[in-house]
């Protein structure tokens, strides 16, 4: 409470001359706001001009290979640079492969701890819990990478192939030799990388659903897991889907981690055990070591594809995560 | 001292929207004018387009003639030299939040290029008392934050921070509408104080401070000037019937 | 109703719910154990690193360069100035660039144009960081001619732009309008508002998005591959090939010497402390409430 006081005495100074003082001469500042806009503007455009040219880039340093085999380029399987044959089927395989792997594996999960964070964590729980989820997403993906070569494989190969391979070999996807490097492994060092995404999305559009809607399924008589199940998950699904639609986009482009453990053999083949290819690893690989100008453009033209497949991806998915939170500024790419 | 506002079929747009049609007023000299009427009347579009904040807006704009004191406002000279010679106050106090109390109130003269320290240390006491607040903060000028205050002590910081570019006119929109009423009683005081020195435009929906603080009052209807006299005499017997429905409460 | 009917209704209400409540349990349950298997790898990963990098972090690894292949001894000190090297190119084009562009977007980009740039932004930052690698290949490497730390730069930069300028709109967007019209209504010009008022104001929280974004490429290894390219030796000149910290952990990682398989672990150690420090850090500092005062 403020107590009353006395105002003070008003005085009000004049300069000697009477005029208005300090700021009598200070000028229109016209001239420096319009250069100021221009300026921000101008850094604005540079993204702008940062796409354009990555497009032209692709598109021109991989006109050689584009004019030499076409669109066949994509469904062909051989892959010899000796002879300046180039097809990349083994790599947009794998690459498709790889992917959807992690998101079998990633989205359970991740909608999971989802759930368990907004819906039935303890208050105090919730915040570490948020943490330690999104610290998945800051470790770099060659560390990832580092620790799926000397810890996962050797677990996949002693322990998880064989049980598989034991239980499920029926299936045909766990053939072969158990190396421990190959698409399984790459399948699940991604999905651990895309686990954080999916969950992060998945948590935004579940906490924007209104506390209405909870409130109306639970007042029917439902259980905890039913009102998550009709009140919120139902709700929250086109956000959700642009959630594992996001995750999507980052598995397909994913390099490092997948480099470490695929195995890198243009090969394909239908068991999990086998090695692999991906796109952005077959350009990792051989990028530096590309003799010849058709063998660099034809793994530039690899990298064209994957720009365009990752933009569609992305795109889908902005649009379906806008539909929900409404055009919330991006933080999905952690 | 301060100076008569003039104006003159002043109309206003949002866009293709009209807000103000054709406004011809006279706000005296060293007196205080309310602005008075139901809300989206366009008060606060009004007060705004005396010192052209209304274009701050996206497609908005103004057109007509307003005169304070010698200025013209309309005719062409660049809106910011113009809104250095007019003080305003907002409906919700809004110092600036990372700058100390010294620095809000400085705030008008150091961002326009001011700095000269004698004379700013003692503007920034004028001013202080001027609002009345200088004994409240006068041990911590530079070490609270202009957010730090309470809000009737924010809303004196911005009057303060107004008066210390030395304005002729003091605008004033809906000030303590955020207010309680101690506040809100501290602040009439000081537009008491301080019509000896400007002349005060200050928009209200409280009919009774508006027959408190000021000697002129004029009356807005959807958006244009209905009725503009002495206070006592709108506040009594108006000549407009829709001054009178609206001083009785019939709408509003 | 028959007492049967009823002691019949009352017992399937009973079993419904009993089913429901074990549904109910193991939903509870399956959340749970997601918990645990995320947070798992995530033990695992810095369990492992400290476990089998700690021992290897000394005076001699920071400060050393590598020895040749086979031989035991030698560090990553290159590798560490490298980046750092890398880092500040990279920055000094993307942090202005991008707060510049975030300034555009929340200041002057309400219109058609703010979105086509803040859309386009979001597909840059979408975009793999190999495909980044490739041009900046193609822009920078072919032109001069060889491998250069700069070229490396120039990749995180294009990186950097983006993020910075997503978080940086963000941050000034939570700036209420009211602050700036108190800085219209003094006179004060527009630039000035915005740069002496509204970036002012939201400072620490540009210079969070700004931190993020920093802790994001200095981790990446794939636009440097054929950028930067990596260097065993000490480079001091920006237009030559040059050693990166994840550079020399991947190629450490995946050569055949025990060797150079414990010195990646130490160098990941180390890149990840740095990471997880500059996290921790900027959470603090935005804990701390970005638009609040001095007091």
């Amino acid at each position: 409470m403020e107590s009353p006081q006395p105002i003070a005495k008003l005085e009000v100074a004049q300069d000697p001359n009477g005029q208005i003082a300090p700021l009598a001469n200070t000028g229109t500042s016209e001239i420096a706001d319009r250069f100021f806009y221009v300026a921000m503007l101008s850094c604005g455009l540079v993204i702008l001009v940062l796409v354009g040219l990555i497009v032209y880039e692709l598109m021109t340093k991989s006109s050689l290979s584009w004019h030499a085999f076409g669109l066949k380029f994509f469904f062909r399987s051989e892959w010899d640079p000796v002879n300046d044959q180039f097809g990349a089927l083994p790599f947009v395989y794998g690459t498709i492969v790889s992917s959807i792997l992690a998101l079998v594996i990633a989205v359970p999960l991740a909608i999971g701890v989802a759930v368990f964070i907004t819906e039935m964590s303890p208050r105090w729980l919730k915040g570490p819990l948020a943490f330690t989820t999104e610290l998945l997403a800051a470790i770099p993906s060659v560390i990832y990478g580092l620790w799926a070569i000397f810890v996962l494989v050797p677990l996949l190969r002693i322990y998880l192939q064989p049980w598989l391979a034991a239980y499920f070999g029926w299936t045909g996807l766990f053939d072969g030799p158990p190396y421990g490097i190959g698409m399984l492994a790459a399948g699940i060092i991604l999905a651990i990388m895309v686990v954080p995404i999916v969950s992060s999305i998945t948590r935004e559009v579940m906490t924007a659903v209104p506390r209405q809607q909870r409130e109306a399924v639970l007042a029917l008589g439902a259980t905890r897991w039913e009102m998550i199940r009709t009140g919120v998950l139902r709700n929250a699904r086109a956000g959700i889907l642009g959630g594992i639609i996001l995750g999507l986009g980052r598995a397909l482009g994913e390099t490092m981690a997948v480099t470490m453990v695929i195995g890198n053999r243009p090969e394909i083949a239908k068991s999990l055990f086998a090695p692999g290819y991906t796109m952005a690893s077959v350009i990792a690989n051989e990028f530096s070591e590309a003799t010849g100008d058709l063998y660099l453009s034809s793994l530039i033209e690899v990298g064209l594809a994957l720009f365009i497949l990752t933009i569609i991806v992305n795109v889908l998915a902005q649009i379906l995560v806008w539909t929900v939170t409404r055009g919330n500024p991006a933080r999905a790419n952690a | 001292m301060g100076v008569s506002i003039k104006v003159d079929k002043l109309n206003a747009w949002y866009g293709k929207t009209q807000a103000l049609y054709d406004i011809t007023m006279e706000a005296p000299a060293n007196r205080a004018t309310a602005i008075i009427g139901p809300s989206g009347c366009g008060k606060s579009t009004f007060v705004r387009c005396l010192n052209r904040m209304h274009e701050t807006v996206p497609d908005a704009r103004a057109s007509g003639h307003v005169e304070i004191g010698s200025m013209n406002v309309y005719n062409g000279t660049s809106a910011v030299q113009i809104r250095r010679h007019i003080g305003m106050v907002f409906q919700k106090p809004n110092p600036f939040p990372t700058m100390t109390i010294y620095d809000n109130v400085a705030a008008g003269l150091k961002l326009n290029g001011f700095h000269n320290r004698a004379r700013l240390d003692e503007i920034v006491e004028r001013s202080l008392k001027m609002s009345a607040l200088w004994d409240e903060v006068k041990d911590s000028l530079r070490k609270k934050s202009g957010a730090s205050l309470s809000g009737g002590q924010q809303q004196r910081l911005c009057i303060a921070r107004a008066l210390a570019v030395e304005p002729t006119v003091l605008l004033m929109d809906e000030p303590c509408s955020a207010l309680d009423p101690i506040s809100t009683g501290k602040i009439e005081e000081l537009i008491f104080q301080l019509k000896e020195h400007f002349t005060i435009v200050i928009v209200t929906h409280n009919m009774q401070q508006a027959s408190r603080v000021a000697e002129f009052t004029g009356f807005f209807l959807l958006g244009r000037l209905i009725e503009f006299d002495k206070t006592a005499k709108i506040f009594t017997t108006p000549s407009d019937k829709r001054t009178e429905d609206y001083i009785t409460g019939r709408f509003g | 109703m028959p007492e049967t009917d009823i002691a019949v209704l009352h017992h399937s209400a009973e079993t419904i719910s009993i089913w429901r409540r074990g549904v109910n349990g193991l939903a509870t349950l399956a959340a749970a154990a997601s918990v645990v298997l995320v947070l798992a790898p995530l033990i695992a990963v810095f369990g492992y690193l400290i476990y089998k990098g700690i021992g290897s972090v000394n005076w001699a690894f920071l400060t050393q360069t590598p020895k040749p292949p086979g031989e035991t001894g030698g560090g990553m000190a290159n590798a560490i100035a490298g980046s750092a090297a890398i880092l500040f190119i990279g920055s000094l084009a993307g942090v202005p660039l991008g707060i510049g562009a975030g300034v555009y977007l929340a200041e002057y980009g309400q219109n058609r144009m703010g979105n086509v740039i803040r859309f386009t932004a979001d597909v840059l930052n979408g975009v793999p960081s190999i495909i980044i690698g490739i041009v900046a290949y193609s822009l920078v490497v072919l032109t001069q001619g060889h491998f250069s730390a700069f070229a490396g730069g120039v990749a995180l930069a294009i990186m950097m732009i983006p993020t910075i300028a997503r978080t940086t709109e963000e941050m000034l967007l939570l700036v209420p309008n009211a602050v700036r019209e108190a800085a219209y209504g003094l006179g004060v010009s527009r630039w000035r508002t915005t740069l002496s008022i509204t970036l002012r104001t939201a400072t620490s929280g540009v210079i969070t998005g700004v931190m993020l974004a920093f802790a994001r490429v200095a981790g990446e290894t794939a636009p440097l591959l054929f950028t930067a390219f990596g260097n065993q030796f000490w480079n001091w000149k920006l237009n030559q090939p040059t050693a990166a910290l994840p550079l020399q952990i991947f190629s450490y990682a995946i050569s055949p010497y025990d060797d150079w398989h414990r010195q990646a672990w130490a160098g990941a150690l180390i890149l990840i402390v740095l990471i997880v420090a500059s996290v921790s850090a900027v959470r603090l500092v935005a804990g701390r409430g970005m638009l609040k005062g001095t007091s």
